[in-house]
């Protein structure tokens, strides 16, 4: 199958990245998942070699090369039975430098980005606060324009390279009333005044460091902000894709190492006078298992083809996602399985990938995200391309001034009455909600409840598990179609207190 | 609407899913309650597809085949799948997939003529007959015997489990030559219906019921020397020969009914109400859904690789085993939980789940079962020594 997708330059690379691996890192891997640490050298080794900022652009160190050497260079770490040395440079490479590479200022590459592939710099995303994880919109770390600084405080968690790192890309609010559209992203060294961190213990990823960090005051200089201010919840959605599609090869090559390993040890050990691999049962269990992995590999390449066509599919990489990880703890159990007590054992490698696997099925997204995800681009056609898409516009007209004033030159001469007809209209043909909602226009409101068999509206006050505050314009344009409601939320025109669930029964509501 | 499609079908491949799509709607789905109902097809079908041409998609054009690649194939089985018929599907499908296919491949210039050529047309149709009731997956333990005598064989013996083994005019039959050899002493030999001494019994079966399964019984039937397919003694390895592109349908037609079945339950889900929200508002219901949905497309873009590697020429034994075993589970996992979906209805025959449900339990059976698959993965993983580099 490889020669669909890999060239022979591709496989050279291979070889080369894995013979470096083999001589440089895994020699020491033990070591450094006693210490709960990796020693800066390798990194910079990796740079000197060229096995770094693989597709970045060489002006800042990079080598300009295809997708598909990522993939290898995901690949080969995944081999290595260490999710803790692979993680830490797939968070630089993968998951925080590529915010600056793409809608960084020119100051801002030309400050981080040659470190970071040279490997003397090492960077972290900070998205994840003890009270939010994967609900990025409702992070709670501020960041307050004070003249050419923002003051920064807050707090963030379960950040990789937290501890040993030297720059955050961290999510903070700008603007709290904004809501997904008041989030910006901020580079924020570890050496700034203010910002302190807590190593955290681990069940695995043993030679990472996993950091809480807390920002007490943190004054970052304005020219450290990423792109635009107020876009970082769509830069932050661009992103994760790329993030969740390298957790992909890695984990499949785990899986293998994981059954070659086996296979190995069952053709060795001797039960009952014939080896493990003589029995029937064990063999079919290797054999659906083989099987699985095959599917998901051809799965994976897929994805990371269309990846490299330039197809964004958001579906398809979050199908990926779940499924390798969910695979791998199945594949990871029964391998431990075959081993019997010296897979309990540490002087055995199934021992730390057991462990060590056990965090894929949360980070970067958990799988429970991932389906729902998957169950509003499969159930509600949501269509999370076009909603970004749609979002390049929205931010193109919020600066260009002429539809701005288009906008604020609309007269409002709708009358609270009408309103509720048409929104009666509108919920007659949606399904019911199942909850009520409170619509707030400052001035009225108006109430949906949906937790009959129909939605019925009216204007009388009773309880709401939900308020949507947005203006009596936003929501006429809402009613007519010409306002997308998963759109409003992003650009800050409406904001929901309560359940955050009810965005997408807004979707039913409002949507075509 | 599905990007990935690009990397597989051009418009033309489009087009004639379009137009074969129109014709089973109006030529077959009206119709398919009635043939299920009877448990046997109208012999006009088939002499309607082979006017369409849809018999001859893989066959060279010189017997009046279309010769078109692999993916005109995919197309024409996942389009079979959409009629939920799967005993229909596999009526329709084994006449030229598996009967045709080895006298494309093995069969003389007379044969061809006899055999292919009207069989492309529809006019006859054949079958295939490996399984006895002694052993099935187990090839080369065939036991029905085939003794030369002058310019022909006398044959005797007994097959079982075959698609079409009624009502077929002609049927492929591996038979042992030589009772020396084991996989070296099976041959293939071309039997027609009307020949004296064979006589074949309807079987009664869980699914499947618009197709015709059967046991046919062979007592001294004489057939001529030259009826025998391609070389004597060779049969093992020509059914071997096919046997990947066999699973690989197999694997596709699981994938196919799986995103079918998820289609249809995803419509019943948005008009269903229950404690006054349609279904797919149930978030436990919308993550089995979106469960369903990623292992469908994953399977998917799996039996779509294979399917080109094997228009290019791979060797893909193994991997058409894994596909067959994994698309094949898939499909009784998903038709399981659709009909779940569908609650009382999924029960009643006026809905499509139930068909479904017991169409799809032949997957893991028939064309080498799971445990066969299981048993040559195992093999080639474990036991071929350049699988078993460990890095």
């Amino acid at each position: 199958m490889n020669s669909y997708y890999f060239t022979e330059e591709h496989e050279l690379f291979r070889e080369s990245f894995r013979a470096f691996l083999d001589k440089e890192a895994r020699p020491y891997i033990d070591q450094w998942e006693e210490k709960e640490r990796i020693p800066r050298d390798i990194w910079k080794k990796m740079g000197e070699m060229g096995y770094l900022g693989l597709s970045y652009p060489t002006q800042y160190g990079g080598s300009e090369l295809d997708f598909f050497y990522d993939v290898v260079f995901n690949e080969e770490l995944g081999r290595l039975n260490s999710g803790g040395f692979a993680i830490t440079q797939q968070v630089v490479q993968y998951m925080s430098a590529p915010y600056i590479l793409k809608y960084g200022s020119d100051h801002l590459k030309e400050k981080y980005l040659p470190g970071l592939v040279s490997g003397d710099l090492l960077s972290s995303i900070g998205i994840t606060e003890p009270g939010a994880g994967s609900d990025a919109q409702n992070i709670q770390t501020k960041a307050v324009r004070e003249g050419d600084y923002y003051r920064v405080n807050g707090s963030k968690t379960f950040i990789t390279n937290g501890v040993y790192g030297d720059l955050i890309v961290t999510v903070v609010k700008t603007d709290p009333e904004a809501g997904a559209g008041g989030v910006s992203l901020l580079v924020i060294e570890q050496k700034m005044a203010g910002v302190s961190t807590r190593k955290l213990k681990k069940l695995g990823w043993h030679s990472s460091d996993t950091a809480e960090i807390s920002f007490d005051d943190v004054m970052v200089p304005v020219e450290n902000l990423i792109g635009q201010e107020g876009q970082g919840f769509y830069y932050l959605m661009n992103g994760l894709q790329l993030e969740r599609l390298c957790a992909v090869p890695a984990g499949i090559t785990a899986m293998e190492t994981a059954l070659q390993l086996s296979l190995q040890y069952m053709s060795e050990r001797q039960a009952f006078g014939k080896s493990l691999n003589r029995f029937q049962v064990l063999r079919h269990r290797v054999a659906q298992m083989a099987a699985e992995i095959e599917a998901l590999k051809a799965f994976c390449y897929h994805c990371c083809k269309m990846y490299a066509d330039g197809i964004y599919d958001v579906k398809l990489c979050s199908m990926a996602k779940l499924l390798v990880t969910e695979k791998s703890e199945e594949v990871a159990t029964k391998c431990l399985q075959f081993f019997g007590g010296y897979g309990f054992m540490e002087d055995y490698p199934l021992a730390r990938m057991y462990r060590d696997v056990r965090v894929t099925t949360i980070g970067g997204g958990s799988s429970e995200i991932m389906r729902e995800i998957i169950a509003k681009m499969v159930i509600d056609q949501v269509d999370y391309q076009s909603a970004s898409s749609q979002t390049t516009s929205a931010t193109l007209s919020k600066n260009g001034s002429k539809n701005h004033k288009q906008t604020e030159k609309t007269p409002t001469t709708i009358s609270p009455e009408d309103i509720l007809q048409r929104f009666q209209k509108k919920a007659a043909q949606a399904g019911a909600l199942g909850h009520t909602v409170k619509f707030d226009f400052g001035e009225n409101q108006v109430y949906i409840d949906g937790t009959g068999g129909n939605n019925t509206v009216s204007d009388e006050n009773k309880a709401a598990e939900c308020v949507v505050n947005l203006s009596l314009e936003n929501f006429q344009a809402l009613i007519k179609g010409e306002l997308n409601p998963m759109q409003a939320l992003m650009s800050g025109k409406m904001r929901i207190d309560g359940d955050m669930g009810v965005a997408m029964k807004l979707q039913s509501l409002f949507g075509k | 609407m599905d990007s990935s499609k690009k990397y597989y079908f051009t418009e033309e491949h489009e087009l004639f899913r379009q137009s074969l799509r129109a014709f089973l709607q109006k030529e077959v789905i009206p119709y398919i309650d009635e043939w299920e109902q009877k448990g046997e097809l109208p012999p006009e079908i088939y002499r309607r597809f082979g006017e369409m041409g849809y018999f001859g998609i893989s066959f060279p054009e010189q017997y009046g085949g279309l010769d078109l690649d692999y993916f005109y194939a995919v197309i024409f089985t996942e389009e079979l799948v959409r009629v939920n018929s799967g005993g229909f599907g596999a009526s329709i499908g084994a006449h030229p997939g598996l009967a045709l296919t080895h006298i494309a491949a093995e069969g003389n210039e007379a044969q061809k003529q006899k055999y292919l050529v009207p069989g492309i047309r529809g006019e006859i149709v054949g079958c295939l007959a490996i399984t006895e009731p002694g052993g099935g997956s187990d090839v080369a333990a065939i036991q029905t015997k085939a003794i030369r005598e002058g310019d022909h064989f006398m044959v005797n013996g007994t097959k079982t489990f075959i698609t079409n083994g009624v009502m077929s005019d002609f049927l492929v039959v591996a038979v042992r030559t030589n009772p020396d050899s084991k996989a070296g002493g099976i041959s293939l030999l071309i039997i027609d219906r009307n020949t004296p001494g064979i006589s074949a019994t309807k079987l009664k079966k869980l699914g499947w019921h618009a197709s015709d399964t059967g046991e046919i019984a062979f007592q001294d039937v004489k057939v001529p020397v030259e009826n025998l397919l391609g070389a004597e003694n060779q049969g093992f390895y020509y059914i071997m020969q096919h046997f990947a592109s066999e699973r690989l349908m197999m694997a596709l037609i699981g994938v196919a009914a799986s995103a079918f079945a998820l289609e249809l339950t995803l419509q019943y889900m948005a008009e269903r109400q229950a404690f006054g929200r349609t279904l797919n508002k149930f978030q436990v219901l919308r993550h089995r859904i979106a469960q369903m949905a990623s292992e469908i497309e994953m399977n998917k873009q799996f039996v779509y690789s294979l399917c080109l590697r094997y228009q290019e020429g791979d060797y893909i034994v193994k991997e058409a085993a894994m596909a067959k075993l994994v698309a094949t589970q898939l499909s009784d996992r998903v038709m399981y939980d659709c009909l779940q979906m569908f609650g009382g209805y999924g029960y009643m025959e006026d809905y499509p789940l139930a068909r479904m449900f017991r169409d799809s339990r032949l997957g893991t059976i028939g064309g080498g079962t799971s445990e066969i698959c299981c048993e040559i993965i195992a093999k080639m993983l474990i036991d071929d020594k350049a699988y078993q580099k460990a890095t």
